[in-house]
């Protein structure tokens, strides 16, 4: 089945230049396999086409149950350069969150959704 | 020596809550306040100040607040770092003398000054001894914009504040110093950590980090059942509760709102990491995936098992430079159609500017209420949405084109798109943009000073 990883996790993210780095983190340690099985540094920038214009690189942070990536190219220069609204790319967690991951009835179960 | 010391953060930024520091000081026991006041743009804000007034160029917030609470933190023997002295420390400790001194507490403070992270008058030697400093982003050498840096200052890490914690100064005002530091400094000091001590000073590195933005791990900006967060109105600021064996817990005074518990200390944990591996300060490499956290009770996470390794042996360096202008304009479109009325404004307003021949490095244009934040991944916009606002910014090098966009946006309202409002604020501003450019510096070229001084 099909799940937003809104329901799996939360997030929080933020700017190092035109960089936007978002940490995923699991609602519970059992979730946690899952995303990093799932939310790949590929399937990422996919996610973010036309959002992200450069590469996106994934660490894993098992001791906190969470994922930490950074979006190459992703705010408009980034700083006092971008025109963007969200310069500092403080949004990119909930635009992560929107996706969607495949797990199977059973993980579901373990998941708790 | 002290079994516990409790370093409360007081400013997560400048501009952050005015009261969060004094009710740091008044709502609980603390040994140590902390200040963070310089976010990477707002030295060179500070470098403009100081060249119109050579007694400006500080975080000038400080001197009001430390009149407010000095008698506190002088009876309760509350000590002070804050990186508040921006471009000019010694004008900051100038202005926080002054101030001891009309509460009549002369002879009884203390003001350490650590000095030496300027480098903005040795940049041409620098550079003319093969010193680069490269752009950290694009590697471009300085030199491309020599001629338009407006202020360059290095990171400096605890040891200064140490020394100057060392000896008696009970307010230590820096430049521009690390967030971390200025937590970790009074640790080192307090619990007699050697610099080398890896596993302990990237404890004290990553408590700093916890606490450095403020409320933004003990409820603010808490995704995390964000419903539930108790009482935001009057969240409480975090406090490090650290013991010498570098374990700490996190924690905020009693009867304040927010909260602290795991996950609000995660999403901290994670803002604006890069490697976790490697994050990277004067002072060590931190490990942050090391870092273990348990409940030790209500509003208190325990932190534990923290591991380092050597520090680098460079300084990053936060360099400013002119890069052009910009100016955002924005109106607003109400139903029906929204979104398609914007669009319309938005191809007409772009018509006339290529009609006028106008040069601009980026026009960025964004629909505020369909995809301002999440762009393509907020799928089509409904065709019912009740108001959608056109904002549309441009950067250039010639401000003249900045300035004449800025006339374009108003004249849309009579000459576009119907169903159109929220021009009142009148036309855009111009802004001058000072961009960063962060470098690295051999830790040989730098040398810092530090002044005790009794009010």
């Amino acid at each position: 089945m099909k799940v937003q990883l809104v329901k799996l996790a939360h997030a929080r993210s933020g700017d190092k230049g035109d960089t936007a780095n978002v940490g995923l983190i699991a609602l519970r340690d059992e979730i946690y396999p899952l995303l990093v099985r799932e939310v790949t540094a590929a399937r990422v920038r996919q996610h973010f086409k036309g959002i992200c214009l450069g590469e996106v690189e994934r660490f894993e942070l098992p001791n906190l149950g969470a994922l930490n990536f950074l979006l190459h190219e992703s705010l408009g220069g980034g700083g006092t350069l971008s025109l963007m609204t969200d310069a500092q790319g403080k949004t990119f967690s909930t635009a992560l969150l929107r996706m969607e991951i495949e797990i199977s009835d059973d993980e579901a179960q373990v998941a708790g959704v | 020596m002290k079994e516990k010391l409790r370093i409360a953060a007081g400013q997560g930024f400048w501009g952050d809550l005015p009261d969060a520091p004094v009710q740091q000081v008044e709502g609980g026991p603390i040994d140590y306040l902390m200040l963070d006041y310089l976010a990477e743009v707002t030295m060179s804000i500070m470098q403009k100040q100081r060249s119109r007034d050579p007694r400006a160029g500080y975080a000038k917030d400080f001197v009001p607040l430390m009149k407010q609470i000095l008698p506190a933190c002088v009876e309760r023997n509350i000590r002070v770092t804050a990186n508040a002295g921006g471009v000019n420390v010694k004008g900051c400790a100038d202005a926080v003398s002054e101030v001891a001194r009309e509460l009549g507490l002369s002879g009884k403070v203390r003001i350490g000054i650590v000095t030496g992270d300027d480098i903005m008058p040795n940049l041409d030697e620098l550079l003319s001894r093969g010193i680069e400093l490269r752009n950290m982003d694009t590697g471009e050498p300085l030199s491309t914009v020599r001629d338009r840096i407006q202020s360059a200052n290095v990171y400096l890490g605890a040891a200064p504040m140490v020394e100057a914690l060392d000896r008696g100064a009970q307010i230590v005002i820096t430049g521009r110093a690390t967030d971390t530091g200025l937590t970790l400094a009074p640790l080192m000091h307090e619990f007699r950590w050697a610099a080398n001590d890896w596993n302990k000073i990237a404890a004290g590195t990553i408590a700093g980090h916890i606490i450095e933005c403020g409320a933004q791990c003990s409820g603010g900006n808490c995704q995390y059942e964000w419903r539930s967060i108790p009482s935001l109105a009057t969240v409480g600021f975090p406090i490090v509760e650290a013991a010498p064996d570098g374990t700490f817990v996190i924690t905020k005074h009693e009867r304040t709102g927010g909260w602290v518990i795991i996950p609000s200390v995660k999403e901290q944990l994670v803002y604006e990491m890069g490697d976790p591996r490697e994050y990277i300060t004067p002072d060590c490499v931190a490990d942050f995936t090391t870092v273990n956290l348990e409940y030790e009770g209500r509003d208190r996470v325990r932190v534990y098992g923290i591991e380092g390794r050597p520090a680098t042996d460079t300084f990053k360096v936060s360099i400013s430079y002119s890069a052009g202008y910009k100016a955002v304009g924005t109106l607003v479109y109400s139903w029906p159609d929204a979104y398609d009325k914007a669009r319309a404004a938005d191809r007409i307003l772009r018509a006339r500017l290529d009609r006028m021949g106008l040069k601009f490095d980026q026009i960025l244009t964004e629909f505020v209420g369909a995809s301002a934040t999440h762009g393509p991944l907020a799928g089509q916009p409904s065709p019912d949405l009740p108001e959608v606002q056109l904002r549309v910014g441009v950067r250039s090098e010639d401000r003249a084109a900045v300035e004449r966009f800025t006339r374009e946006i108003a004249p849309l309202v009579l000459t576009g798109p119907p169903g159109v409002t929220g021009f009142a604020g009148g036309r855009p501003k111009v802004e001058e943009i000072v961009a960063y450019w962060p470098a690295l510096i051999p830790k040989a070229e730098i040398s810092t000073a530090v002044d005790v001084v009794v009010v």
